[in-house]
């Protein structure tokens, strides 16, 4: 067994404490044939540190396209040749598609707009969303809005919002090559905030956006000082018109081998799969990583791409005998 | 005919964009070229094309 991974088993496994910047750099170079072995470390460590139930997610765009920032990698700005066009969706559509996630047994719904930070106009619309989906569902409502002043965190919480995605989407060292518009360290700022007010935090990024392996281990050490309660790892998926519309996919052993590295940073968090795992790991992949530290799923399709049915990954962790988390273990 | 994906003039089918088109909606409205106005929730999507209505997936 490589040293690393012994040292791991300690710290981590046996501990419950995250791997260091260090240790996370080695573990994303371990070669392909101990891939078998550091999978089914991260499983352990999960399902000692987080139990055997997978969160279920669904998530909706409530206002498309049009977004001012110049994040690299997403179809949504408004700057650069997507041919994703500026929508809003109505609040009737919006409690529907909250329906539809919650009968697929998914215990959160995030409600997401592409916005540098919300204006008086969405925060309405949010108020006025999320009161209706609370009255007619029974689902935990999360928000991803951008970045939020701190008057906006406290209306948040007052309209019972309990969990805020803000992604930092990459390390800090690589940020200014993926978004201009705005700091990495904006983003922190945002993210003190929300957990500061009580809301939980939801914090991933996008692996594949061209850092390098060393730069990727900085993210998960930066993360894992954040904290966060949850961590969505998506894989690019190369948006046609944007500036990284052209960049290779994530090698199937790297995303496994970064998912398995995340888990062995944050023992406890939730470690969601979000886009890209499709055309990254595919069905058997995906199945990897859900033995390899994952711990959560968003189910159905995402805000501009589509994702598998949610019949199809219920099914599967059926078989992998994962239960679903119920809402009443959210609490 | 228009690719409803990239847009171009098409006779038969784009094969990296019918298959692109497997885990994405369509962006431009096959008869006319238009971008359409695309809405993805859960579980299906709408495109709305000005001149030529909706399609639902």
């Amino acid at each position: 067994m490589p040293k690393i991974l012994d040292r791991a088993r300690t710290r981590v496994l046996d501990e419950g404490a995250g791997l260091d910047e260090a240790d996370i750099l080695e573990v994303l170079r371990l070669p392909d044939d101990a891939l078998p072995e550091l999978l089914q470390l991260a499983h352990d460590v999960r399902m000692k540190w987080c139990g055997p139930e997978v969160e279920v997610e669904g998530i909706v765009s409530l206002k498309t396209g049009g977004c001012p920032e110049d994040c690299h990698f997403c179809s949504q700005s408004g700057l650069f040749a997507s041919p994703v066009r500026a929508v809003w969706l109505d609040i009737p559509s919006l409690v529907e598609a909250a329906r539809q996630t919650a009968a697929t047994g998914a215990t959160e719904f995030c409600i997401v707009a592409a916005v540098r930070g919300p204006d008086a106009r969405l925060m309405d619309q949010m108020r006025e969303g999320v009161k209706a989906i609370r009255e007619a569902v029974d689902i935990q409502v999360a928000a991803s809005l951008g970045m939020l002043t701190q008057g906006q965190v406290d209306e948040l919480v007052e309209m019972g919002v309990h969990r805020y995605n803000h992604n930092l989407e990459t390390c800090r060292s690589y940020f200014p090559n993926v978004v201009t518009t705005h700091s990495w360290e904006e983003r922190w700022t945002t993210l003190r905030m929300v957990r500061e007010s009580g809301m939980e935090v939801c914090c991933g990024g996008i692996l594949g956006l061209g850092e390098t392996v060393e730069q990727r281990a900085e993210f998960a050490a930066q993360l894992a000082e954040l904290d966060p309660h949850e961590v969505p790892l998506n894989f690019l998926n190369p948006r046609p018109g944007t500036p990284l519309g052209d960049r290779p996919v994530v090698e199937g052993r790297d995303a496994l081998r970064a998912i398995a590295a995340f888990r062995l940073a944050m023992p406890r968090t939730i470690l969601r799969y979000a886009g890209g795992r499709e055309i990254t790991l595919g069905d058997l992949g995906t199945r990897d990583g859900l033995l390899g530290g994952i711990n959560a799923v968003i189910v159905g399709n995402y805000l501009t791409t589509l994702g598998r049915p949610a019949t199809a990954d219920l099914e599967l962790l059926a078989d992998l005998k994962m239960p679903v988390k119920s809402l009443s273990q959210t609490f | 005919m228009f690719c409803d994906r990239c847009g171009d003039e098409t006779v038969g089918p784009h094969e990296a964009c019918a298959r692109a088109r497997e885990l994405e909606p369509p962006r431009f409205c096959p008869h006319c070229r238009r971008r359409m106005k695309v809405q993805v929730v859960p579980t299906g999507w709408k495109a709305v094309c000005v001149e030529h209505g909706e399609t639902l997936g």
